[in-house]
């Protein structure tokens, strides 16, 4: 007796590969993030430093662009996300 | 062939299937790894501001004290004291007739204690050999990353009188 086939729908459940472009443009925002978070690392440092050296004028402008930096590497995070979900990964 | 597509489990469907797939899954999660430590760092910085308002509040107001005589030292000479506490010495250098400056005492690269040296004009630590410029505390030579804090001094009849640090609030 024959075996009965296989069900079509099951194979169809697998997502699709990537294309070559969505890879790309996950990498680049991966890329993007790096350096915004070594930029912010420096910054953590130096206001680190800073602070140990007795003074307070840098606090307030590291912390804003240190928030700034992270809103950035955030958005970058959720273009991630779309750029994902557009290509069906 | 047939087999495995008759009997797919289920776990295929969670973890990738193609190697594409994997790169994706591997390159997203590394991102979302990326974007928390920046978190940790933006955190790190408000803390250290933080940190900063609350050292400001706390923060003493600088005591007001006779240094030194205008006539107690020569041209060239140094007198240590403490400032703003007992535990901060400090180093007064009469530069020249009406040139008074002074410094803390503890090099900024380790703690070591400066002197004046009199031939170059220059502070010099003698641990790790840094120099400072007497005439501004500027770093010279040497390992120190900061130059030396300075005493605001201010002359008061026939005294010298050291009256704060400076870039601090004036008591």
């Amino acid at each position: 007796m024959a075996e009965a086939p296989a069900p079509l729908s099951r194979a169809r459940r697998i997502p699709p590969a990537p294309d070559r472009r969505a890879l790309a443009v996950i990498g680049g925002a991966n890329v993007f993030i790096g350096i915004l978070l070594v930029i912010q690392m420096w910054l953590l440092s130096a206001s680190l430093e800073t602070f140990l050296s007795g003074h307070d004028e840098g606090a307030v402008p590291g912390a804003i662009v240190s928030g700034l930096l992270f809103a950035g590497c955030l958005l970058l995070g959720r273009f991630m996300d779309r750029a994902e979900r557009t290509a069906g990964g | 062939m047939k087999r495995e597509s008759r009997s797919l489990p289920v776990w295929r469907e969670d973890v990738p299937f193609r190697a594409a797939e994997e790169r994706l899954v591997m390159r997203r999660q590394f991102g979302k790894f990326m974007v928390l430590t920046s978190l940790g760092m933006f955190l790190g910085n408000l803390w250290i501001l933080l940190k900063t308002w609350r050292r400001r509040a706390q923060r003493p107001l600088s005591p007001v004290i006779s240094v030194a005589g205008v006539g107690e030292l020569a041209v060239g000479d140094v007198k240590i004291f403490s400032y703003p506490t007992a535990n901060d010495p400090c180093l007064l250098v009469r530069l020249g007739p009406g040139d008074w400056v002074a410094y803390s005492q503890k090099c900024t690269h380790l703690s070591c204690a400066v002197v004046y040296e009199r031939a170059t004009g220059r502070l010099a630590c003698p641990c790790h050999h840094g120099y400072f410029a007497a005439a501004t505390g500027a770093v010279l030579q040497g390992p120190p990353p900061r130059p030396l804090p300075r005493v605001r001094l201010e002359a008061r009849g026939a005294e010298i009188v050291a009256v704060g640090m400076e870039g601090e609030e004036h008591g």
